[in-house]
């Protein structure tokens, strides 16, 4: 039934498009928008913030202080993390007693859904960031799988302040994303949100509930 | 003439939603919040016009090359580790989710928000199956959870309001409390569906744009039940309309911009969710199994003909819904079809025939709203007139639309044929006009002439016409 599906399909489209009668009017060449690094990293903060992400700036050398502050001032039943990145080492060489402890994900998720499902906290690196939108960037990868930003109720990411594109468009651009995409690439703008009752927007559907972003200079 | 099925199938559902106060509250409030925020974001008119054409140009650039793009796309996916399955009716497309699903031994898919879904009628596929499909979207789960379907494109519980689902949750939902506290309603349904996601056997979503360069599939929402159905089964199932392919990656960014900001006028959604492979050696999650279904069902028809084929170039943003003085007092349900709306009203006759939803193209004013605020300039009032004029084409159907001339009698091309023989004959309308003012205040009041009156009393007939009585004044006839 479905064998030959794809030959007629194809073969279709292809006899309409011999004839050749279609009108592709010239795209106007948008100029991107331009800013400085202070002026974009300014703009990705409001934005993020008026998605009630929560955005701390941080030094690059004191911003696992300011983490575990954070971490104090809430009840964590724990932090998910990525072992086998440099975040992960620097927050093994620091973690001590009084913060939640660090879980690691190093198992396949079949071995540990419970755990993913039911945990209160995540940390990730990024890979950038999208001032126009309000964006962060990430890879998702074999050292910081897909579901660390997606099941636990507070999410935290690091961002490079160095990392903070004009657009989606440059980020692409200049990262190469056409060279070779990742299993999974994500633009992250906000805690997960709906509006779908009424058009009311609420926080914390079915992915985390806050999103702490912390901008290391 | 006799009403046709689809027409007295309308006339009914309009009856019964312009009947319905509390449907027209709830839609009002949104609809005119979801306009005004869209027109917030692009408040820059000149910076809107040139994004609106780069986004129609990508679109029609898209289109010129499909059958290219598809094939690229298939290849793309194929090394990528992606199974593309091409079908071309919804029959097929749901024998080729079946199979997958039986191929696991799933009893149950969770679903991600897919119009495409609604089109193949897959949850009520699946559950004839005796398999279990459950809506995600909160939206979608609170229309499933009343056995309803989306009225809107983007929003599909828009018709309801929060008192509507607060005593729907808490009929429905085992031990979930009575409230109509927004956020509250919201947790019952966050703490119901974790637990789905948790043990989800089988994952399916739809594509916002699949790009043919990378074989990317991109998948835009806010909730995080898209990120959750594509991620945490071991298998995921992605369904597409064949029109969804876009050339390159540096096509989604001005098409992501307009469809977030036409849809809901934000700069962009929570989340952005690009799947290209599934889960690699090594990964801790993610599907192991990845399968695009590639859907014709009609839209090559639609391809073939240079007019009509610009419905493909929809991005399924809803806007044209937000924005229309049909939509926004019927809601979707009155239209009586899966898309509604004035993107439904030119796309579900060509899907589907004329003959069975040829009365949606009557759903318009002419207002040319939809087509104003249409992202990807699609010429809705073109094609609305075109779908009206093939609806009567018995013969001559330039257009060849399914179903085309379904409207067509003999009697009434005949009397528009009479029609235009009197109106160029100046000395048969002389006449006509002359024995027309004495008898029409005699005729007999049958047929439309009493469903006019009955509410409305008749004018008398002027015995002279517009045209004379200009002459008269000394008009002449070339001003």
């Amino acid at each position: 039934m479905t064998a030959n599906a794809r030959e007629n399909i194809l073969s279709r489209l292809r006899a309409i498009t011999m004839q050749g009668s279609f009108v592709v009017p010239e795209a106007p060449i948008i100029a991107g928008l331009m800013l400085s690094r202070e002026e974009r990293i300014d703009r990705l903060r409001r934005m993020l913030e008026t998605m009630h992400a929560e955005v701390r700036a941080v030094a690059a050398d004191g911003w696992i202080e300011e983490l575990k502050a954070l971490l104090r001032s809430r009840s964590l039943n724990g932090l998910l993390y990525a072992p086998a990145t440099p975040l992960g080492a620097a927050l093994e060489a620091a973690w001590e007693e009084g913060l939640p402890p660090l879980v690691p994900y190093t198992a396949p998720v079949e071995e540990c859904r419970e755990q993913l499902f039911t945990i209160d906290a995540g940390i990730t690196s990024t890979r950038g960031a999208i001032a126009e939108s309000g964006a962060l960037i990430l890879w998702p990868s074999v050292a910081e799988p897909r579901l660390m930003s997606l099941t636990p109720g507070l999410h935290i990411a690091v961002l490079e302040a160095d990392e903070v594109f004009n657009t989606f468009a440059e980020a692409m651009e200049r990262q190469g994303w056409a060279k070779g995409m990742p299993t999974n690439a994500l633009l992250i703008s906000g805690p997960s949100k709906t509006a779908d009752i009424e058009l009311t927007l609420t926080f914390g559907v079915h992915g985390p509930k806050e999103l702490v972003v912390l901008i290391r200079f | 003439m006799a009403k046709t099925k689809d027409v007295a199938i309308f006339e009914r559902n309009v009856a019964k939603a312009l009947g319905d106060g509390q449907l027209r509250r709830n839609l009002r409030s949104a609809m005119a919040t979801l306009s005004q925020r869209r027109r917030t974001l692009f408040a820059d008119a000149e910076a809107f016009e040139q994004l609106r054409a780069q986004g129609q140009s990508i679109r029609r650039r898209a289109l010129s090359q499909l059958p290219e793009l598809l094939e690229q796309l298939e290849q793309r996916c194929t090394a990528n580790g992606v199974q593309v399955h091409w079908a071309e009716t919804t029959t097929e497309a749901n024998a080729i989710v079946l199979d997958i699903v039986r191929r696991h031994g799933a009893t149950r898919v969770i679903k991600g928000k897919s119009m495409v879904s609604e089109e193949m009628h897959l949850n009520h596929f699946l559950e004839e199956q005796g398999i279990e499909a459950l809506e995600t979207d909160l939206g979608e789960y609170i229309i499933q959870l009343d056995g309803e379907t989306p009225s809107h494109i983007i929003v599909p519980a828009i018709h309801k309001n929060k008192d509507q689902i607060a005593h729907l949750f808490h009929e429905r939902i085992p031990d979930a409390p009575y409230t109509e506290v927004v956020e509250e309603l919201n947790a019952i349904a966050r703490q119901e569906l974790r637990g789905k996601f948790r043990a989800g056997e089988v994952g399916i979503s739809g594509v916002n744009f699949a790009v043919a360069e990378t074989g990317t599939l991109c998948l835009v929402e806010n909730e995080g039940n898209g990120r959750m159905c594509t991620t945490a089964p071991p298998v995921h199932i992605a369904l597409m309309g064949l029109e969804k392919v876009v050339e390159k990656l540096q096509d989604v960014p001005p098409l992501l911009r307009l469809l977030t900001g036409s849809a809901t006028g934000q700069p962009i959604t929570t989340y952005f969710n690009m799947i290209t492979t599934p889960r690699r050696p090594g990964e801790l999650d993610g599907p192991r199994e990845v399968h695009l279904v590639i859907l014709d069902n009609g839209r090559s028809g639609i391809y073939a003909d240079p007019e009509r084929r610009t419905t493909l170039q929809c991005i399924r943003c809803g806007a044209c819904l937000n924005h229309c003085p049909i939509y926004t007092r019927l809601g979707g349900h009155a239209y009586g079809h899966v898309y509604p709306g004035p993107i439904g009203s030119i796309l579900t006759p060509q899907l589907e025939g004329l003959n069975e939803a040829g009365v949606m193209a009557t759903a318009s004013t002419f207002c040319g709203a939809c087509e104003e605020v249409c992202p990807v300039k699609i010429p809705f009032t073109g094609i609305l007139r075109m779908l009206r004029n093939e609806a009567y084409a018995s013969t001559e159907s330039e257009h060849d639309v399914k179903g085309h001339g379904y409207r067509y009698t003999t009697v009434e091309a005949l009397s528009w044929k009479s029609w235009s023989l009197y109106n160029t004959s100046p000395a048969l309308s002389r006449i006509g006009i002359r024995v027309l003012s004495r008898i029409v205040q005699h005729l007999p009041m049958i047929g439309p002439l009493k469903e006019w009156t009955r509410t409305r009393t008749p004018p008398p007939f002027a015995p002279k016409t517009l045209h004379e009585l200009a002459h008269q004044r000394g008009l002449d006839d070339d001003r």
